[in-house]
């Protein structure tokens, strides 16, 4: 059994495939540095990571699929799911290797499950856009803890660059430890080095501007005034607002 | 911000949330130099509240205090409740802080009647438009249209909201002037209509003038008050249907009636607001919206009333047996539309797949069609599963209806979790 050995990024995926498509074979598993050899590895190729690879594999690969296509697979990606790098060989190569469009083939395992994947994914997004909630701190930055499932805040930033233009804001995701901040102009990648403190769960109270605390407040009690008692339903509630969001919403904690 | 805002927001919160009306799409804006915000399109929902019912806008009113006496509405001149004003600036610094902070998608503004209907809309008007105008608001903006307001005010309202309603609340007009004498369908019908002339006149001057100002961009939506009265579903379908055939009609909401006046004789003592049935309108709604059904099609002569068990798209299903069962590999996208258990999502992958591979009841399960449904009404090129012609729909229909002890959606439920 063939296994390609990568970097674990994106690009280092689409080298890999860039590779075994010169090599004219192709790996029945991929794995990460120091990961395990699986027990029946026979050949072990390693990847070296090159941006020109995978570049073209990229634009090749724009060629064959609609723009929806390509945002699948960024999405299965993204998923970071166990596996979702050997669904992704997989899909590519189908598409690489028949002439139509196979895209929309969803009898096919492999198209249906990248599909479904992405969908769990693009509704992560969705929930981030939905509750996000910014607090304003005491130098005018707005800043908004989040720790989705998925790693879906990328596909989320260009609403919140789009909506939140006018003002400085930081979202960061206290699982992957990065986020975004955005001075004004433009929206970048950011990560806190080993000796700087990362922001936490919530703002401090010297950190928060004045005023925070009474909008908190306020949309509390807007929050709790527009429940009708007659009809409640905490599991449609659950249901539509799943739990694990609820840490960093000010109308449940506060 | 003064000490009496925190009040005034909750009682002017309280007050508006019987109101239905949540969406917060039909407009896509993006975001404009030197002004604050964007509209996205579909509307995001923001938050949900105990009742699970969706906040994307900051639904409140400008006052409570109302010159009119509607048997249905809590805000009624007779009733003993706590009364309020917002001022302008009030509400716009609450709008534009709760939308930095990614609370809301923009504002909901209705109000109840001061002094007459024209005083009243141009009091909100004038909220939106320093909104827009002073405070460069960017965002959401729905406006209630105040039954019996001017065309000229309602004209201007148009140019600053995205989105504009006048609800009719009662689902006919003899019964509406029995619990509201101070209105009367014409009072509900004539702001619809300069609505829809606004609109109309917008999207033509906009053929020849690419920057000619946008009239309610978002159309227009309507209420009505469901459990209220003793109208039919047929009639309330039947109207809805015909709203919808109006140009910038896009969403009737339909609101289960919450006895908030319960010493009013004029309505009935309900046990549980009839949530079950305001459901299956909403579904029944959805049928006519996305699915190619008609109003007659889903309730008529001989069944005027949404069946409560099972869902109109498996009732229209259980009562033509001859449509069924629908090949999956050869039938129309209309077709397949009409089996239940297959929506609108797994519908187009159906046929997506059919130019590649012939679809088996494995995908169509991955798909995420409901085979416990599906399965009565579908071939798909394997052994045929016994479809409804087989089995009796009757029967069907028992292995289909929830059983009743179940904890979901049971109105009974509710009434024992919450005594009066």
């Amino acid at each position: 059994m063939l296994v390609f050995r990568y970097d674990k990024s994106f690009e280092g995926l689409l080298t890999a495939i860039f590779d075994a498509y010169t090599r004219r074979t192709f790996p029945e598993q991929l794995i990460g540095p120091g990961e395990p050899l699986p027990m029946f590895a026979s050949e072990l190729f390693d990847v070296l990571t090159d941006t020109q690879k995978a570049e073209r594999v990229w634009r090749g690969l724009g060629k064959k699929l609609r723009r929806e296509g390509c945002n699948l697979l960024t999405h299965v990606w993204l998923s970071e799911t166990a596996g979702c790098d050997d669904l992704l060989l997989r899909y590519i190569r189908k598409v690489f290797d028949s002439s139509g469009d196979v895209s929309t083939d969803f009898a096919d395992r492999d198209i249906l499950e990248a599909r479904n994947i992405a969908l769990k994914v693009s509704r992560e997004a969705e929930h981030l856009r939905q509750f996000v909630r910014f607090r304003k701190a005491a130098d005018g930055t707005f800043y908004a803890p989040v720790s989705p499932i998925y790693n879906a805040l990328p596909l989320a930033i260009p609403y919140f660059r789009d909506r939140f233009a006018d003002q400085r804001w930081l979202i960061y995701d206290l699982k992957r430890q990065y986020g975004y901040y955005y001075d004004g102009q433009k929206a970048r990648e950011i990560a806190f080095a080993d000796g700087e403190t990362p922001p936490g769960d919530e703002l401090t109270e010297e950190q928060m501007d004045a005023d925070e605390r009474q909008f908190q407040t306020l949309w509390k009690a807007y929050f709790d005034s527009m429940a009708i008692q007659e009809r409640i339903n905490p599991q449609l509630q659950r249901r539509q607002m799943p739990r694990r969001f609820w840490k960093y919403l000010p109308e449940f904690n506060f | 911000m003064k000490e009496g805002v925190l009040e005034k927001l909750k009682i002017l919160a309280e007050s508006a949330k019987y109101d239905v009306s949540c969406a917060s799409s039909g407009t896509t804006r993006r975001h404009k130099e030197g002004m604050v915000g964007s509209a996205s399109g579909w509307g995001i929902c923001h938050s949900f509240t105990s009742d699970g019912r969706c906040i994307s806008l900051l639904k409140i009113m400008l006052t409570n205090y109302c010159i009119y006496d509607c048997a249905y509405c809590i805000n009624r001149r007779s009733n003993d409740i706590r009364r309020a004003i917002f001022t302008p600036a009030e509400l716009i610094e609450l709008t534009i802080e709760f939308y930095r902070r990614n609370y809301i998608e923009g504002l909901f503004l209705s109000s109840g009647v001061v002094r007459n209907p024209d005083y009243t809309m141009e009091r909100m008007v004038h909220v939106a438009k320093e909104l827009r105008t002073t405070h460069r608001f960017n965002g959401y903006i729905h406006l209630k249209s105040i039954p019996g307001a001017s065309q000229e005010l309602v004209h201007e309202a148009g140019l600053y909201a995205d989105r504009m309603s006048v609800n009719i609340e009662i689902p006919t007009e003899e019964n509406l002037r029995r619990l509201a004498p101070e209105k009367d369908y014409k009072s509900v019908y004539q702001p619809m209509r300069y609505i829809q002339q606004g609109v109309l006149e917008s999207a033509e001057e906009r053929k020849r003038f690419r920057h000619a100002p946008r009239f309610a961009p978002a159309g227009q939506s309507t209420q009505m008050i469901v459990g209220a009265t003793e109208e039919t579903d047929r009639q309330i379908l039947e109207l809805s249907s015909s709203l919808y055939q109006r140009p910038s009609m896009k969403r009737v909401y339909y609101s289960g009636f919450i006895p908030v006046n319960s010493y009013d004789k004029r309505l009935p003592a309900l046990k549980q607001v009839p949530l079950v049935r305001e459901n299956r309108l909403y579904q029944a709604d959805w049928l006519m919206r996305f699915y190619g059904f008609r109003a007659d099609e889903i309730v008529d002569d001989a069944y005027p009333q949404l069946d409560l068990e099972i869902d109109p798209k498996l009732a229209w299903a259980l009562r033509h047996p001859e449509v069924f069962p629908v090949d999956l590999n050869r039938a129309d996208y209309e077709q397949i539309l009409r089996v239940p258990g297959i929506g609108v999502k797994s519908a187009a992958l159906i046929v997506a797949t059919r130019r590649h591979s012939r679809i088996t009841a494995s995908t169509l399960k991955k798909m995420g069609v409901v085979m416990k449904k599906a399965q009565y009404f579908i071939t798909c090129g394997e052994l045929s599963i016994q479809t409804v012609n087989e089995v009796s729909p009757e029967h069907i229909r028992r292995l289909l209806v929830p059983r009743r002890k179940e904890k979901t959606g049971s109105p009974d439920q509710l009434s024992l979790l919450f005594p009066e």
